[in-house]
């Protein structure tokens, strides 16, 4: 069975989710061989082989986290010469699009991103991607090449399906352009307790309606009260009531969970190109005209400084 | 000294229009309005920064590759205050993906001469995000990409990069391919004497064979990769819509407990 290449998105070994969804696409189409790099890399192989890794290629060095993005293509490249793999599946992160376009055009291999589902196909494996704000589904392949392949998180579920692990050592040798771009410094941000927006299975917003800085607290409750990330709105972010890093739509963060629940958002085409195709679509807002509530599956017509505290209350109750 | 700032910039069809695919699954540009992709004009507010706060001798040019209403977008460009413009075109580049595309503006940038490229985060109909780091790796120069902050001294570019699990400051020596976020700053507005002077702003047109470009490196035929398939997505099935009369959020919770969120 053809082998495929999966790129390991990880913290200091600690393998985040979207990763773990690759392996189970992944497996539709091949063997899953994971390639880890940098600070933590052989950590990874335990939670790697647990969702179906039969090879986990590492590598560490400190280029990894002091040069931006090409070690890492160089070191990709050296693990499709070494596999030849069916495609190589990278998370769809905006360091990952760009890791896998620079692979693709070394390898002269055709570049598909974000993908929202994947399927092996007669000709290769055949990506669905969601197009123009969401209102279009496309289905396409790599016509050239070995496929790369950049997916969306929440594109598949994680399936535990135990498999080697087997870690070997990825010989790498940098190339001369990969010191070309130097980390200077590197500020991680603070951790909210939240889950990671795009990673979350629900995702609670706030836009315009929310009207200041000080009441996103309630958007915050509502999250919480769920396990839930929180998002905001284009008009929220410029505003400067939420961090930009919490921005859904065109030029934030496209989520795709299974309930979104929109408070105080109009839904222009900005934010709904970044959330429309949510499982589960709820919203509250003072205007029954909205075009938000052409996409819900249960709206609320009201004030949602009453609706919200209130359902963040019977939540609460509920969950005892 | 002087800094040669090449800035790509894309026309592409209005997001609030009604977009589609035509019969051959490419983008469908007749019946929807174009204009400078927003994304981009973040680009050129940038480059005319830095070429504002240089003592260097600092030329602006934009660049498009697109068909010959693309003429628009390096108009808005020239307007908000860049030198001079170029424009690619040819027939044989309909159809053209990513890969393609920084084939023809890298021997563009190349035929033009650059000190600096800036670019948007991503155009906002393909949404790729990738043509910046294509670029870098094609003019074999570093990549200092999604910038929310960026600064141009002694030759050098800085920047922040502000990621999901990091902000990091980046560096790098110039000839430099960036790209900048709709972080970095609002794009000024054309002013009227902008306008009237961007109509005296040369623009050059380039086809492929200036480029010395085959046309099977081009074009849906060169494309190295084939959409199958495009289908409008379903309109969702309208849901249910209650007003608030105090039981607004209680309402809410049972639809949530009914679908086993809560």
């Amino acid at each position: 069975m053809a082998e495929v290449l999966v790129y390991v998105d990880h913290v200091d070994g600690a393998v985040r989710k979207p990763t773990l969804e690759l392996l189970t696409l992944a497996r539709r189409i091949g063997e899953p061989v994971a390639v880890a790099l940098g600070a933590g890399a052989a950590g990874t192989a335990a939670a790697l082989a647990e969702h179906g890794a039969v090879k986990v290629l590492t590598h560490e060095a400190s280029e990894y986290a002091d040069y931006l993005v090409v070690p890492k293509v160089d070191a990709l490249q050296a693990a499709v010469a070494a596999v030849s793999p069916a495609a190589v599946l990278v998370p769809s992160s905006a360091e990952g699009k760009e890791i896998a376009a620079r692979l693709a055009l070394r390898l002269g291999s055709g570049v598909i991103t974000d993908a929202v589902d994947l399927e092996a196909g007669d000709e290769g494996p055949v990506a669905t991607q969601s197009v123009f704000a969401a209102s279009f589904t496309t289905k396409s392949r790599v016509s050239q090449g070995t496929p790369v392949i950049t997916v969306k998180p929440n594109s598949a579920a994680v399936e535990a399906a135990p498999a080697a692990g087997a870690v070997e050592a990825l010989e790498v040798s940098f190339s001369e352009q990969a010191t070309g771009t130097k980390v200077t410094s590197r500020t991680p941000r603070e951790s909210t307790g939240r889950p990671e927006l795009t990673e979350a299975a629900i995702v609670v917003s706030g836009g315009r309606g929310v009207n200041g800085a000080e009441n996103f607290s309630i958007i915050e409750a509502l999250a919480d009260s769920l396990g839930a990330a929180v998002g905001a709105s284009r008009a929220a972010v410029d505003a400067g009531w939420y961090p930009h890093t919490n921005q859904v739509g065109q030029t934030g963060k496209s989520v795709s969970p299974q309930l979104y629940i929109a408070n105080g958002i109009s839904g222009a085409i900005q934010h709904r190109a970044g959330m429309q195709t949510s499982k589960t679509i709820v919203a509250v807002n003072k205007d029954a005209e909205a075009p938000i509530f052409d996409l819900v599956d249960y709206g609320v017509v009201g004030d949602l400084f009453d609706v919200v505290p209130a359902l963040t209350e019977e939540i609460k109750t509920r969950k005892g | 000294m002087s800094l040669r700032i090449v800035v790509t910039v894309k026309y592409v069809p209005d997001a609030t229009g009604d977009r589609h695919f035509a019969d051959d699954l490419t983008v469908d540009r007749d019946d929807v309005d174009g204009l400078l992709s927003e994304l981009d004009e973040y680009a050129v507010e940038q480059a005319l920064q830095i070429s504002e706060n240089s003592d260097d001798d600092v030329e602006v040019t934009v660049l498009t590759v697109g068909p010959e209403d693309a003429k628009d977008a390096l108009r808005k460009a020239l307007s908000m205050g860049a030198d001079k413009a170029i424009h690619v075109e040819d027939d044989d580049l309909h159809g053209t993906d990513a890969i393609g595309t920084s084939l023809v503006l890298a021997k563009a940038i190349e035929k033009a001469g650059f000190d600096l490229v800036v670019s948007g985060m991503a155009s906002t109909d393909g949404t790729m995000g990738v043509v910046p780091a294509l670029l870098a790796e094609r003019l074999g120069v570093p990549q200092v990409t999604l910038l929310s902050e960026v600064s141009v001294e002694d030759g050098t570019v800085k920047g922040r990069r502000d990621g999901d699990t990091a902000s990091e400051q980046l560096e790098a020596s110039l000839p430099a391919v960036v790209s900048v976020t709709d972080q970095s700053g609002e794009a000024r507005y054309p002013s009227f004497k902008g306008i009237m002077a961007a109509k005296k702003k040369p623009v050059e047109s380039w086809d492929l064979s200036d480029l010395e470009i085959d046309a099977d490196e081009v074009g849906l035929a060169g494309s190295w990769t084939k959409v199958e398939a495009a289908a409008q997505r379903p309109a969702r099935t309208a849901g249910t819509i209650v007003k608030d009369e105090g039981e607004g959020g209680k309402q809410l919770a049972e639809f949530l407990a009914s679908q086993k969120f809560i």
